[in-house]
């Protein structure tokens, strides 16, 4: 078990500016985000797209405001589950809070900070009647050991690098890969395309182009798929793993059976202090809703300032806050 | 005015009426309007939340761009009527076309 003060949900900006933030106070952090890195939307989706509007800086890449986040937090050592979706929050008796993720790590701590942006990233399914009954029995949406695949007979579906990268990775290690996809042709990288064409060349792979994914079977795990092509023909495939590689959107997931008074998709919050109705459980970032609430970056940040100064009290009970300016007190480092 | 109709998740159709000259995307229309349009990215054509089926008036929209035509191949359930809402501009081309919004509904 993790223990620390503050359990940040989500290491995107805001969460990570909230490392610092609490560090000032001489609070720990632990952070939790499902994506594999940290940076949450800007590392996910748009690392090289410039922002405008950061204070201090007239443009910046977001991947690069995501290193200065990481460098300017350093000092305080924050601590890392990455590649985990929180699952369940408890309140224990002494008004800890006891955290578990989907892969069975379990966080304890004082307060619990949800800076979970737009939701959490969830991989897109293809729609199959029934495929939740063969998730985890076949169907998975992540490589996280290729191991897994050594012998096997594997589907893959999708057009992006993810699907390409992994036929070309996985062709070496299990016994037979089929990549599925809707479109004549691959809009990935053309190294990437040019390799998967060579492979199927040299029938190391099987490729059906124009072909999408039609039904799933299977006696409690799955034994096959078919699919269709343009003409309709249809091809029954037998295999023991459907990877589709669909990309990632966000969903609320598990927060929004918490407890938590929600607006729509986001938490309820006090402007004094960012706090939800659970004491000792805030949400800053995007994840919150107030009357004039702006989905910036910078008005995270804010939200992370005000929060550290309120989780001072459960975190430190019986200290007195006193306020210090950087300039003149310094960053302490832990 | 522009008018064209949308149809959401029950497949109940909307009629929609944006005066000319405004500068919105459909996607922000949309949002707008509360159909279930996460626009994640903001409308930079890298996220593929706001992927709208054009049932009608297709060929009258402007082409897509390669970016996104590369995002719309990501998705599980793009068809050859797919776009991105957030790459069309509010503009007399759709007039009259009927939007399907494909993102997924909200629980």
């Amino acid at each position: 078990m993790i223990s620390t003060d503050i359990c940040i949900i989500g290491a995107g900006p805001v969460g990570l500016f909230a490392v610092f933030e609490a560090g000032l106070l001489k609070m720990r952090c632990h952070l939790v985000d499902v994506l594999p890195q940290i940076g949450g939307q800007l590392s996910e989706i748009y690392p090289k797209k410039p922002i405008y509007d950061i204070p201090g800086f007239p443009e910046i890449n977001a991947g690069e405001l995501v290193d200065n986040l990481r460098t300017q937090i350093e000092p305080f050592k924050p601590t890392f589950t990455l590649g985990e979706k929180v699952s369940s929050l408890l309140r224990n008796d002494d008004g800890t809070f006891t955290l578990s993720t989907t892969d069975g790590t379990t966080i304890q701590c004082r307060v619990v900070v949800i800076a979970g942006g737009l939701g959490c990233f969830e991989p897109r399914k293809p729609e199959l009647e029934n495929i939740e009954h063969f998730e985890g029995k076949g169907v998975v949406y992540m490589v996280k050991d290729p191991e897994t695949f050594r012998d096997k007979k594997l589907i893959i579906a999708g057009g992006g690098d993810s699907a390409l990268d992994w036929t070309i990775h996985l062709a070496d290690i299990a016994k037979h890969v089929t990549l599925i996809h809707r479109n004549e042709s691959f809009r990935g990288a053309p190294d990437s395309a040019e390799k998967v064409a060579e492979l199927a060349r040299s029938g190391r792979i099987n490729l059906l182009l124009n072909t999408n994914l039609q039904t799933i079977q299977g006696n409690g795990t799955m034994k096959s798929i078919s699919c269709v092509d343009r003409e309709k023909r249809v091809t029954e495939l037998d295999a023991d793993f459907l990877i589709p590689l669909f990309g990632l959107s966000p969903k609320l997931g598990p927060i929004a059976d918490w407890g938590l008074n929600m607006d729509k998709q986001a938490i309820v919050v006090n402007t004094l202090d960012y706090s939800t109705n659970i004491e000792g459980v805030y949400a800053i970032g995007d994840i919150n809703s107030y009357p004039g609430k702006l989905k910036l970056i910078l008005c995270g940040f804010h939200e992370a300032a005000l929060m550290a100064q309120s989780a001072f009290r459960f975190v430190y009970p019986k200290q007195k806050l006193s306020f210090k300016y950087t300039t003149v007190n310094g960053v302490n480092a832990f | 005015m522009i008018t064209f109709h949308v149809e959401d998740h029950n497949g109940s159709v909307k009629l929609i009426e944006i005066p000319e000259g405004i500068t919105l995307s459909l996607m922000e229309v949309l949002k707008a309007s509360e159909y279930s349009i996460q626009a994640t990215c903001g409308g930079m054509a890298l996220c593929a939340t706001c992927h709208v089926e054009v049932k009608s008036g297709l060929n009258a929209l402007p082409p897509p761009k390669e970016s996104e035509l590369d995002m719309i191949d990501t998705l599980p359930n793009a068809t050859n009527l797919s776009r991105l809402a957030c790459q069309i501009p509010v503009t007399g081309y759709l007039e009259n076309a009927l939007f399907v919004v494909k993102t997924p509904k909200s629980p």
